[in-house]
This record gives C-alpha cells, sequence and structure tokens, in this order.
C-alpha cells in the first residue's frame, strides 16, 4: 500500500532512487524503474541491447558535445577578459563532423535492421490467438484446428471504488483483468490483432509486443518465452474515455498448466451450457447481475445506474418497460450509438443476470426475473 | 521564370496560391489512389483484391500443403452471427477450395451487411485469390434470417514456401444505413 | 526620420484596420502569449489530475479534452503564431524593407485567428464535449466515434490553415521581392533564411492537412468511406495523411527557432556565426528530409518491412544536419567572447535542451527499439524537449533579445535570469521524469496510473506548476518593460549584435527603412 508519508520520503530521495532502481531494472515493471526492461524474450533482450547501445553512442556524444561547450562557456567569456576570435568556417572540420556521424549511424543501422527482421518473422507459430480490442476491453481467441475456438473477454478488475479513492489502492492497480490470457512457456505464439470499433493497440513491454489493432484489417505480432510469470501491459493507442482502463494481463505457465487450463476453459464453456438450462432464483440471478453489470455496463452507465456516456438506467423507459425490449436492446445493442450488442459477449446465463439485475437496482423495481431459456428463445426469435 | 504578373509580389502569390491547390489535389487525386495501389500491391494490411480472380490454368502443387485459417470478427453493433463453417483448411497451392461462411441476422428486419478481407502474414495477400466471395458486394438478409455465403479461392503455387499459414480474417460491418449510396466495394 | 509621415490611427481601429508589419507583428506575439497561458491552463489541469494516482479532479472524458485541446492550442495558438509574429516584426527590418509585401492580407491572416480559437474554445460547453480525440485526431475515433463538435474542429482546422498559409506566402513575397539593394540570398541573416523555408514547407503540407480534414469531414457527413474500412476505406490511410502534413509540421515548429538561435548565440558570443553555408544547406536538407520520413510515426501500424526500413534509414539520417547544426552553434562560441544576459541564457538552454531532445528523437528512429517506446511517456518526454526546450524557450530568447528595440526600454535582467532558472529547473523536473516512465511502460494520454509510476508523475506535475508560474514572471516582466522599464535610445542595444535591425534608431519608428539601406557589399551576413 502506497501511505502518503512513504511516497513524499521518497520524493525526497528522488534522485538516490533513480540510481538505485537503475541497478534493479532485470526484474522490470518495478517502482520506480527508470530504463527499458529487457523483458522475458530474446527479441526482447535484442531490442534492450540495441536500446542500451544507442543510449550510450548518445551519452558519449553529449559529453563530448556538452563538454567542449561547457569548457567555452567557462574560458571563452568576457568577464576574464577573452578576446573574440574571428574565424567562421574549416571547410575540413565541416566535412569531418558532416561524414563521421554518417558513418557512425551506419553502425546502429546493422544490428537495428536485424532486430527489425526478427520482429517480422512471423511464420511457424505453434499457436494463433486473435487478439481483439473493443471499446475498453480486450476479447482473446484461441484459434482451434479440429474444435471449438475458446475465446472470452478480458476486463479491467479494479473496483470504481479504488480509482475514485474511496478504497486503498491495490498492488495491481489498473493493471489487473478478470480473465488473463494464458500462454504456455516455450511456444512461438502468433497473434492476430484486429479491433471492433477503433484504434487500439496491444502492449505488453515484457514480451516486447505492440500492434496496433485496426477495425476491419488484421495484424501479426508474436512472442516466445521461457521464463513463466504474469506479465502487464496496457493499451497504447488513444482508443476513447476509458483508453487507460483497459489493461493486458498475460500468465505464462508451463506447457502441463496450460494444456490442464485450456481443458478447464472447454468445461467451463460446457458448463455454461448446462447452467443454461437450469432456472435460477431472484437471489442467484441479482448477485451475478451485479457482478456483470460492473465489469460490462458500469464504465458508460454509471455505478448507480444514473448514466454518463450511456443513458441512465436507474428509472428509464427501458429498465423498467417491456422486457422483451430491454432484451433486444442488451442483445442487439443500438446500432450507430455507443450501446454494443453485447450478445455475442455475454453468455446467456449473464445475459439473463444483468437484465434481472437493471430492472431490480438502483431503485427499479419490477419484480421481474429472466431465465437464461428467456435469453436463448429471445435470440432465437 | 515565367512572369504571371508585372507586380512581383502578386506574381508569387500566384506561383504559391497554385502550390497550395495543388497540393490539396495531390491529396485527393493522388496519395489515395496511390495508397490503393501499393495497399493492393504490397498486401498493406493484408488488403487483397476487391474483384474476382480469373483462374489460370495451373499446375496443383501436392509437394506442400498450406494451412487456411478462417477468422470472423463482427464490427460494432452489428448483431448478426457471422462465422466460417470450418476453422481452417489444409490445402495445395493451385487447387480450388470451397468454404462457405455461416451469417444469421437475429433482428426482426432487413438488414445489409459488408465482410471485409483482410490477410496475415500480409505478403500472402498478393498470393490469395478469390474466385468467388460473398465480400465483393454487400450481403443483404431478410429480418431473422439465415445464409449460407459461399468462398471460393486458390492459393497461388508462386506462394513462398516459407509460409506455410495464412489466415484469412473477415470483419462484418453494417452498411444497410449507406446501402443505398455509391460506395466503393472492395 | 519618420517625422513627415503618419505614425499609427488612434484607438481600437489601428489594431483592426492596421497594416503597418510592427502592429500586426505585436498582435501575433500577444494573441500567441494569450494561448500559451490557455494551453498551459490546459497543461496545468492535466498535470493536476495526474499528480496523483486515482481519479481526483476531473473525468477521464474531460481529461481526453484536455490533452486534445493542449496540443491543438499549442501547436497552432501559441508556437506557430508566435513565429509568425516575429517573422512579422524582424524580416522586413533584417532585410532592409519598409513593410511586408502584401499588408492587407497580413491584416486578415492575422484577424482570422482569434475568432477560429474561440470557436475551437467554445467547443468546450457544446453538447458532447470537445473534441477528444488527441491533437493527432486518427479516424474512426475522430470520425464514426467523434462528439458532434467535430465539425466546428475541422472548421477550426480549416481556418487555421488559411491564416498559415496566407501568412507563409507573404513571407515568401516578402523575402523574394523586397530585399534591399545588395541583399543577396547568401547575406540573409539566418532567420530570415529558416523562415523562408518554413513558409515553403507551410505551403506545401497545410493544404495536406486541410485535405485530410475534409475527407473526414466527407466521411462524418457524405457518406464517404475513406478512412473506414466498411466502405472499401482504410483508417490507416489517415495515419499516413495526417503524418505528411504533421512531419513537416514539425520541422515547420523547430526551423525558425533554430534562426532565432543563430541570431542570439553570435551577437552574446561577440563573433560571427560558424558555417553560415552549411547551416542554410542544413536547414535546406531538413525540410527536404521531413518529406520522406513521416511514417515513423507509425511502426506499430502493421506497415511491410521495407517500408519500415526506408523510414528508419531516412529518418536516421536528419541526425546528421541537425548534427551540423549543433556543432556550428558551438563553434560559434568557442573562443568568443561570452556574456550571459537573459536572451543567451535561453539559448544556451535551449541548446542543451533540444539536443537531449535530438538524441531521444534518434533512439525513437530505431524501428525495433519503437515498439516499446511507441505511444508511451517516453515520446511524450522527447517531443517536449524539442517542442518547448526547443521552440518555446528560443522564442522566449528573441522576446528578450529584441523587447528593447521594440519598445527603447530595457527588461529587468535580474528578474529575466530569474525566470530563465526557474523555467530551467521546472521544464527539466516537468520531463526528464517522462523519460523514466515511458521506459518503464506508461502509455501517453492515460488519465491515470498504475502506482509504480506514482512518484515520478508526482514530480513531473510539480515541475509543471513551477514552470507554468514562472511565465507569469515572464510577462510581469514584459508588461513592466513596456510601461516602465528603463529607456535605452542606443541603435545597438546588445554591442555584439549585427544586423539591420540594428541599424535603426530605439525604439524602432512605426515606418522603417523606406528608402532602402545601403548594404555593404564586403560586409558578410550578418
Amino acid at each position: 500500500m502506497f501511505s502518503e508519508a512513504k511516497r513524499l520520503s521518497k520524493l525526497a530521495l528522488g534522485p538516490v532512487l533513480m540510481l538505485l532502481s537503475a541497478a534493479a531494472l532485470a526484474a522490470g515493471g518495478e517502482v520506480n524503474q527508470v530504463n527499458m526492461s529487457p523483458g522475458v524474450t530474446e527479441v526482447g533482450r535484442q531490442i534492450y541491447s540495441l536500446h542500451m547501445i544507442i543510449f550510450w553512442i548518445c551519452t558519449v556524444i553529449g559529453i563530448g558535445v556538452f563538454g567542449v561547450m561547457f569548457y567555452s562557456i567557462y574560458a571563452h567569456r568576457k568577464s576574464r577578459g577573452h578576446e573574440p576570435a574571428t574565424f567562421h568556417e574549416s571547410t575540413k572540420v565541416e566535412i569531418a563532423w558532416t561524414v563521421v556521424p554518417f558513418f557512425i549511424l551506419i553502425a546502429m543501422a546493422v544490428p537495428a535492421t536485424s532486430t527489425l527482421l526478427e520482429i517480422y518473422d512471423n511464420d511457424d507459430a505453434d499457436m494463433d490467438i486473435v487478439v481483439t480490442g473493443y471499446q475498453w476491453k480486450w476479447k482473446y481467441e484461441y484459434l482451434n484446428e479440429d474444435g471449438e475456438n475458446v475465446s472470452f473477454f478480458s476486463n479491467l478488475r479494479t473496483p470504481q471504488s479504488e480509482i475514485y479513492n474511496s478504497e486503498n489502492k491495490g498492488e495491481h492497480y489498473l493493471l489487473e483483468v478478470d480473465e488473463p490470457l494464458v500462454l504456455p512457456a516455450d511456444t512461438k505464439v502468433r497473434f492476430l490483432v484486429t479491433a471492433n470499433d477503433v484504434i487500439h493497440s496491444w502492449w505488453v513491454p515484457q514480451l516486447a509486443v505492440k500492434k496496433d489493432a485496426i477495425p476491419g484489417f488484421i495484424n501479426e505480432a508474436w512472442t516466445r518465452t521461457d521464463v513463466e510469470g504474469v506479465y502487464r501491459g496496457q493499451c497504447a493507442e488513444l482508443c476513447g474515455k476509458d483508453h487507460g482502463f483497459m489493461p493486458i494481463v498475460v500468465n505464462v505457465v508451463s506447457q502441463d498448466e496450460y494444456q490442464q487450463w485450456l481443458g478447464e476453459k472447454q468445461a467451463e464453456a460446457a458448463q455454461i451450457k448446462q447452467l443454461m438450462a437450469q432456472t435460477f432464483t431472484m437471489d442467484e440471478l441479482m448477485e451475478r447481475g451485479k457482478a456483470v453489470y460492473e465489469r460490462n455496463c458500469l464504465a458508460c452507465h454509471g455505478g448507480a445506474g444514473e448514466g454518463g456516456v450511456g443513458t441512465a438506467i436507474a428509472g428509464s423507459a427501458i429498465a423498467t418497460g417491456e422486457l422483451s425490449g430491454h432484451l433486444n436492446i442488451g442483445i442487439n445493442g443500438v446500432p450507430g450509438t455507443a450501446m454494443q450488442a453485447f450478445g455475442g459477449q455475454l453468455n446467456d446465463v449473464d445475459m439473463a443476470a444483468v437484465i434481472t439485475y437493471q430492472r431490480n437496482a438502483f431503485g427499479n423495481n419490477m419484480g421481474d426475473m429472466v431465465q437464461p431459456i428467456d435469453v436463448f428463445n429471445h435470440k432465437k426469435g | 521564370m515565367i512572369r504571371l504578373s508585372a507586380n512581383p509580389s502578386i506574381d508569387t502569390v500566384i506561383k504559391l496560391v497554385a502550390v497550395a491547390v495543388a497540393m490539396f489535389a495531390f491529396v485527393f487525386v493522388v496519395m489515395v489512389p496511390l495508397y490503393n495501389v501499393l495497399c493492393d500491391a504490397l498486401g498493406i494490411n493484408g488488403k487483397t483484391s476487391g474483384e474476382a480472380y480469373t483462374a489460370v490454368q495451373a499446375r496443383v502443387d501436392e509437394s506442400r500443403t498450406v494451412t487456411v485459417q478462417f477468422v470472423a470478427t463482427n464490427n460494432e453493433g452489428m448483431p448478426w452471427e457471422f462465422g466460417p463453417s470450418v476453422t481452417a483448411m489444409k490445402v495445395h497451392p493451385g487447387a480450388v477450395n470451397d468454404t462457405v461462411f455461416h451469417a444469421r441476422n437475429p433482428l426482426p428486419q432487413a438488414m445489409v451487411a459488408q465482410a471485409v478481407p483482410s490477410v496475415s502474414p500480409a505478403r500472402a495477400a498478393e498470393y490469395f485469390h478469390k474466385t468467388e466471395c460473398f465480400c465483393f458486394n454487400h450481403q443483404p438478409l431478410d429480418g431473422d434470417s439465415a445464409a449460407e455465403m459461399p468462398l471460393q479461392f486458390i492459393v497461388d503455387q508462386d506462394l513462398p514456401r516459407d509460409i506455410r499459414t495464412i489466415t484469412l480474417s473477415y470483419t462484418i460491418f453494417d452498411v444497410t444505413d449507406m446501402a443505398g449510396g455509391p460506395v466503393a466495394v472492395r | 526620420m519618420g517625422d513627415h509621415h503618419h505614425g499609427p490611427a488612434k484607438g481600437i481601429s489601428r489594431w483592426l484596420f492596421t497594416t503597418n508589419h510592427k502592429d500586426i507583428g505585436t498582435m501575433y506575439l500577444w494573441f500567441s502569449f494569450a494561448m500559451f497561458i490557455l494551453g498551459g491552463f490546459f497543461a496545468m489541469v492535466i498535470r493536476a489530475e495526474l499528480f496523483q494516482p486515482g481519479m481526483q479532479l476531473v473525468e477521464p472524458a474531460f481529461f481526453n479534452q484536455m490533452t486534445t485541446l493542449h496540443g491543438l492550442v499549442m501547436v497552432f495558438g501559441a508556437i506557430m503564431p508566435s513565429f509568425v509574429g516575429l517573422a512579422n516584426w524582424m524580416i522586413p527590418m533584417m532585410i532592409g524593407a519598409p513593410d511586408m509585401a502584401l499588408p492587407r492580407m497580413n491584416n486578415w491572416s492575422f484577424w482570422i485567428l482569434p475568432p477560429t480559437f474561440l470557436l475551437l474554445a467554445s467547443t468546450l460547453f457544446m453538447e458532447g464535449g470537445a473534441p477528444a480525440f488527441g491533437w493527432t485526431f486518427y479516424a474512426p475515433l475522430s470520425t464514426t466515434y467523434a462528439p458532434p463538435s467535430v465539425t466546428f474542429f475541422i472548421f477550426s482546422v480549416h481556418v487555421l490553415g488559411l491564416s498559415s498559409i496566407m501568412g507563409s506566402i507573404n513571407i515568401i513575397a516578402t523575402v523574394m521581392n523586397m530585399r534591399a539593394p545588395g541583399m543577396t540570398y547568401m547575406k540573409m541573416p539566418l532567420f530570415v533564411w529558416t523562415w523562408l523555408i518554413t513558409a515553403f514547407l507551410l505551403v506545401a503540407v497545410m493544404p495536406v492537412l486541410a485535405g485530410a480534414v475534409t475527407m473526414m469531414l466527407m466521411d462524418i457527413h457524405f457518406g464517404t468511406s475513406f478512412f473506414s474500412a466498411a466502405g472499401g476505406g482504410d483508417p490507416v490511410l489517415f495515419q499516413h495523411v495526417f503524418w505528411f502534413f504533421g512531419h513537416p509540421e514539425v520541422y515547420i515548429i523547430i526551423l525558425p527557432a533554430f534562426g532565432v538561435v543563430s541570431q542570439i548565440i553570435p551577437a552574446f558570443s561577440r563573433k560571427p556565426l560558424f558555417g553560415y553555408d552549411s547551416m542554410v544547406y542544413a536547414t535546406a536538407s531538413i525540410a527536404f528530409l521531413s518529406f520522406i520520413v513521416w511514417a515513423h510515426h507509425m511502426y506499430t501500424v502493421g506497415m511491410p518491412v521495407a517500408g519500415e526500413l526506408f523510414f528508419m534509414y531516412a529518418t536516421m539520417l536528419i541526425a546528421v544536419p541537425t548534427g551540423v547544426k549543433v556543432f556550428n552553434w558551438i563553434s560559434t562560441m568557442w573562443r568568443g567572447a561570452m556574456t550571459f544576459e537573459t536572451p543567451m541564457l535561453f539559448s544556451l538552454g535551449f541548446l542543451v535542451l533540444f539536443t537531449i531532445g535530438g538524441f531521444t528523437g534518434l533512439m525513437l528512429s530505431i524501428a525495433p527499439s519503437d515498439f516499446q517506446y511507441h505511444d508511451s511517456y517516453f515520446v511524450v518526454a522527447h517531443f517536449h524537449y524539442v517542442m518547448v526546450a526547443g521552440a518555446v524557450f528560443s522564442m522566449t530568447a528573441a522576446v528578450y533579445y529584441w523587447l528593447p528595440k521594440w519598445c527603447g526600454r530595457m527588461y529587468n535582467e535580474t528578474m529575466g535570469k530569474t525566470h530563465f532558472w526557474i523555467s530551467f529547473v521546472g521544464f527539466n523536473l516537468t520531463f526528464f521524469p517522462q523519460h523514466f516512465v515511458g521506459l518503464a511502460g506508461m502509455p501517453r494520454r492515460i488519465p491515470d496510473y498504475a502506482l509504480q509510476f506514482a512518484d515520478f508523475n508526482m514530480m513531473s506535475s510539480i515541475g509543471a506548476f513551477i514552470y507554468g508560474a514562472s511565465q507569469i514572471l515572464f510577462l510581469y516582466n514584459v508588461i513592466a518593460t513596456i510601461v516602465a522599464g528603463k529607456p535605452t535610445s542606443e541603435e545597438k542595444v546588445w554591442d555584439g549584435a549585427e544586423g539591420l535591425e540594428w541599424t535603426v534608431p530605439t525604439p524602432a519608428p512605426y515606418h522603417t527603412f523606406e528608402t532602402p539601406p545601403k548594404i555593404d557589399p564586403a560586409h558578410a551576413h550578418s
């Protein structure tokens, strides 16, 4: 936890900390980290060393240039009685400082080119994941050549209470999601990156992947790491209101754990299918619905259903009107507005729960319940 | 230099205004078309040709197999159920392949959709030929009805040998509002 | 001289209808300073919200409006008009011309600016709020997903472009046709040279920006699909068109700053500018290169690898002419007899900080590394080193340098130096830590951030408040000088200054060089 006093004392120690944390670079994502992290991939390490090479070249040139300048400021000042010289050109010197930098640049371009070619080598991936940017969440779809694709959305998990300072902020404030992307270690993973609405950019610094997600088009990137761990990133391209609130969490696990996770995911999908046949009580629906609401609806419709980007839910004609109209908007959205079609994003159980919740919370008191089968039937028409 | 006015300042103004107007026109008559040409030629964004490919007599290269994956994305506000009938196909370069995508319009009213294709890796785009594709045209669907949308394609036998997997992605857009207008479709 | 001439008209009509280059220059300068304060106010809102993690003062949607308007107002309202104002004041006096070539157009190009910015600022109070898609306004966020005020934004950009084009045409026409006899091109002061090249850049690329916003307008209101994939367009096309304008735009901002510094450093080194010819050629090559590097802003957009390589190599090349300039300035200082009045301090501040910005620019040009830098705070730090420490510092230096000539009074040197040191410390405290958070993974344009970035962000905010406050000192110093500064009537206010502007009386009379000055053919450029 970050107490005020602790942070202020750290602030005073700023310069010292800068040096200290420079030593702790390798860990990455650290508090007060001052440099790029080499991350956990071969490409990341190459980028990092490229970054450092150029940083040191710049530093050396900088020391030379500023050294001469400050010496001149010290020695050639009028107050020391220095008489001005009158020279104002020297062809030899001028040619030298045009040509020499040119060769330094060539020396930089060689490793840069080879790293770039490595980044672009997307071939022979062991698995493919479609990453789709949404306002304001990510969807991951594991392509499966001989079965159903596993697919899910990954939403910000940090509660509004932390964002609006009514509760202490957790360790991974703004960098935590409800469902992380899970990858097996030691596997070349190809990401097919696209977007559903505006341009987003999928960035995980530790994996050295950043790729723009462009609606209508597909981009590719890849990664491979043998270091298991949790890696966090964020959307890097301004995508509207909640651009700062759509983090990425990647969980790299062993092959075995990955297979187990995948199995669970598939079982979960099967379980949802079973749940869809079940009938829920009001309390069950309300509890589930509240969680679904906070993940999916709150950003636009407000924590108390008061509205914002979206219309108010509290007392709205839709949430207190005919059930089929409410279901229709939830499932199909309102074309041409920010209200998305959630029919493809939420399973029928969650859809039933959230519609029930909206009709019975925020002072709405319809008393009616929606069961998954109702959603299913509505979708079927 | 040609003088356009006796007053040298006016002469300069006329020439510079001409440059400014030319640069404005440059955006529309050079940059946009040039970009589209370059996209088709280089497969920028994995764009493929918007016109049907006329198959040439070609030998099927049975010595290698290329995996073609299909990916479908609904753009925002598009409620259709839309997806490939198979997630991947193994094909030989040069062979003609058929598959279908399923689409269902769950809304009561009729809608018009446009599917936009994109191929990855981008450098495979110029070797991926569609001889028949639902993406060439607007796809209307009556309310509450479903359709199968056919796709016929050939992977060029000149496809670089190091490309073993091609992903064909379709993003489906709701174009009901613009369907009446003169819209260039690719 | 000048007694038999009519002076300025009285009252408000003097300013409304003036065609005098000095009046118009003054209006440009005051207007841009007002915009600098407005854009600075937006920046203070941004830094106040980012002072701590969590949302405190504003909502995310409003935060995005602030970042957008801050960028637009600073680029189009503060920096560009300030240099146009300086060009208006100084170019005729530097080349021995009685006025600008097209005085009436000069008046129009200024007077369309204030209403336009009023319109742009008024979008804050419109339904749906002001534009919130960043000053780069990428489609489709700025088209399909834009607030209704986008139409007013597009109109504003059109008018700003028109104003810039008119201003540039005027400058080109003046420099090409109004030079005093004997003032050959290679004798022109470097400030005139850099502005001439800048003006050509403006005439070439402002219409491209106009084209980009016109396409947006057509997509939004007339059903075309330039930037929408659904109708056969492509959102990436927008980025290509925008940066084809945007990269030259960056040099439009910095080249006149080069010119200013190239006047001031020789004056306070008491030694002619080193490598005048190579300065001119370097400026021209930077301008040329600016047309073939635009896609280095788009390395992560998914270009073919050949494209990435081309833009990377071309971008790296810019380091060569830029290096030449820095080396030349330092050689000018070398073995001079330097003094460190406020204009010199700001120029030296420029030199050091701009060079740092140049280094980070070189790092950013490396495409593979850019995959980690792109759209992070590292980029924010980089371009503020170039825009603020580059353009704004040199503009401040210019005001201190020429203010005594403009109003015949000396500014308070102690206050000026204090202003410099507070600015210098505040600036670095603001932007240096942003390199760190950027490298550590903080994306730009976010209203709230993870806890590990907290300390550096707090430092950054404190620095921003200091830098912001120091501008009040500047404003006070300038007003105090105009009202009650120590009068001076020396023609050459600075003993080391060279150039025709220092041969006219102080304060500069309303009309200068109505008879062209004699230029000593043996005398080199100033």
